[in-house]
């Protein structure tokens, strides 16, 4: 079978599970929007999505109370995502132009800022409340 | 094809389905064959040097991970050991080791993924979807380490940010070994297929002279039979403590061609190599801290107090990753030059796609696995000339249009 080594391989995959993640659902819907607004409201069920590893690093949140006010996020951050509100020394954190490097996170001293396992944060509206940790 | 018949010139790009990248090629065509090109990048030029000598090192580290969506760990390592270089920063031993095994993971997966391109081009696409899937494999295992599967964002001025802690070995462990089984049916199933081999073989010459003169870099350059390899010749990381030799095409096929088979045969032998290399690096991990530092506030002022200029050099998967960095004093590096692998490589087109057939571009042209987004500058070139204009030279063209539009 030197000829065409590749042809045991393709029969063998017929038997095999497909090793993509059907994700949101088992066949493309003719509307994805149409679709999640459907899923939103409970009337469909949602493929779930493949898990995320425990290191992984998604939507940013903030612990406000802990903060103290110390800026270092806002030197750290690569992406100018995080904006320092002077009247009450907290920050705030646009999602939309974060990188998820989670660097904010090991800078942090008292460690009030966390990356969630959320991802599916998807948006139209830049400023949308979602999109605005603070 | 007889010389009677006028050659023509068709330009391909800069978009265009058989190119995966912006760039623009002029081919003068004569029948099927290839008699002359020429080729101008500098379409994706995205301003990440202008945009890193207005941040601090800290976050320039994060911005390197993303001038290139496949070989970010390289250019945040070779960035990251210029600054160490200037600020005499020294990096722990582990953090080395760690390094090493997320850059070799980091091949693994880029020649995967370039012998999946590499099969689409052919045609092949029941390979590409093997080769895809088999990269999931290495990326699954970059995402447990890292965090993330792309701009992995581990690589820090000082160390790494995140340890393999000993509950992970297990899995690089298995992962590794589900690789051992995969690579030699992928060796057999690209380097034993009359396909491939009728396709590739003496396709895209380029000779060991051609390739020392032209200063072609990584597999490009080791294809032809140039010994060239950063890891061996000026060791970085962990390399220096490593048992490894260079992936020459003579080692499978026994002959050194310099033809795009001997391209794939380098980069595929190079995957095998990756993996002993990170059971090496297992095996001798040392134990303790990865970061240098971990108060983040000092690695700033440390950087801030540096002054001098270094230049890092890191063997990317598809070459030698090139930065240049100088600071002085200030929160910002003064310059910062990147020098990706493709800028070096893609002089090579020229001399390997002379007298090839039109239906054999789109795979001479992927064999250097180019990257133009990592490559491109921005240059002007008029009446014959070229130079890269600065804001004076701007400004005084600006004045002379005024001029010139008023008509004084």
């Amino acid at each position: 079978m030197s000829l065409l080594p590749a042809i045991p391989e393709v029969l063998r995959q017929f038997l095999k599970k497909p090793a993509t993640n059907l994700f949101p659902a088992k066949y493309l819907p003719p509307s994805v929007t149409e679709f999640l607004q459907k899923a939103a409201a409970g009337e469909v069920a949602v493929h779930p999505p493949v898990e995320t590893p425990v290191k992984f690093r998604g939507k940013i949140t903030y612990d406000r109370d802990a903060c103290i006010g110390c800026k270092l996020c806002t030197r750290v951050c690569p992406a100018h995502a995080i904006e320092f509100l002077p009247e009450t020394k907290t920050v705030r954190i646009y999602v939309t132009q974060c990188i998820f490097c989670a660097q904010c996170n090991d800078a942090c001293p008292v460690s009030c800022l966390h990356m969630s396992g959320e991802f599916m944060i998807a948006t139209e509206n830049r400023y949308s409340e979602e999109m605005i940790v603070e | 094809m007889s010389d009677s018949k006028p050659s023509y010139n068709i330009p391909i790009g800069p978009i265009h389905p058989a190119l995966k990248e912006p760039i623009l090629f002029t081919f003068k065509i004569n029948g099927e064959v290839v008699e002359d090109l020429d080729f101008a990048p500098g379409k994706v030029h995205r301003g990440i040097e202008w945009m890193g000598m207005r941040r601090n090192p800290v976050q320039i580290a994060h911005l390197c991970d993303r001038i290139c969506g496949i070989c970010g760990v390289s250019h945040t390592l070779a960035f990251c050991r210029a600054v160490e270089q200037i600020a005499e920063i020294e990096v722990p031993e582990r953090a080395h080791y760690v390094r090493t095994i997320v850059a070799e993971l980091e091949r693994i997966q880029s020649h995967l993924l370039w012998a999946g391109v590499a099969a689409h081009e052919l045609g092949f696409d029941t390979l590409f979807h093997l080769a895809w899937r088999v990269r999931e494999d290495a990326m699954d295992l970059l995402e447990l380490i890292t965090g993330n599967r792309v701009n992995y964002g581990i690589v820090q001025v000082g160390g790494v940010r995140r340890d393999i802690t000993e509950d992970q070995f297990p899995k690089v462990e298995k992962t590794l070994a589900a690789y051992e089984d995969i690579t030699k049916k992928l060796l057999k199933l690209f380097l034993e297929d009359t396909s491939i081999k009728v396709r590739c073989r003496d396709t895209g010459l380029m000779t060991r002279k051609q390739a020392l003169e032209l200063c072609t870099v990584g597999p490009t350059a080791r294809a032809s039979g140039l010994e060239m390899d950063v890891r061996l010749d000026a060791p970085y990381a962990a390399y220096g403590d490593l048992d490894f030799t260079m992936v020459l095409p003579d080692q499978y096929a026994g002959e050194i061609r310099g033809d795009v088979y001997d391209r794939i045969v380098v980069r595929l032998l190079e995957v095998v190599q990756s993996m002993s290399i990170i059971r090496q690096c297992i095996d001798n991990m040392p134990p303790g801290v990865v970061m240098w530092e971990q108060k983040y506030a000092k690695i700033l002022a440390t950087c801030k107090k540096a002054e001098g200029e270094a230049f890092g050099r890191v063997e990317a998967p598809r070459g030698e990753c090139f930065h240049f960095v100088r600071m002085n004093k200030s929160e910002s590096p003064e310059a910062w030059k990147v020098k990706a692998s493709t800028y070096s490589n893609q002089m090579s087109w020229l001399t390997m796609l002379k007298n090839e057939q039109i239906a054999d571009i789109p795979i001479i042209v992927a064999s250097i696995d180019p990257c133009m987004s990592c490559t491109d500058r921005v240059a002007v070139i008029g009446n014959g000339t070229s130079g890269i204009l600065t804001k004076q030279d701007l400004h005084r063209l600006s004045v002379e249009k005024t001029r010139r539009i008023q008509g004084c």
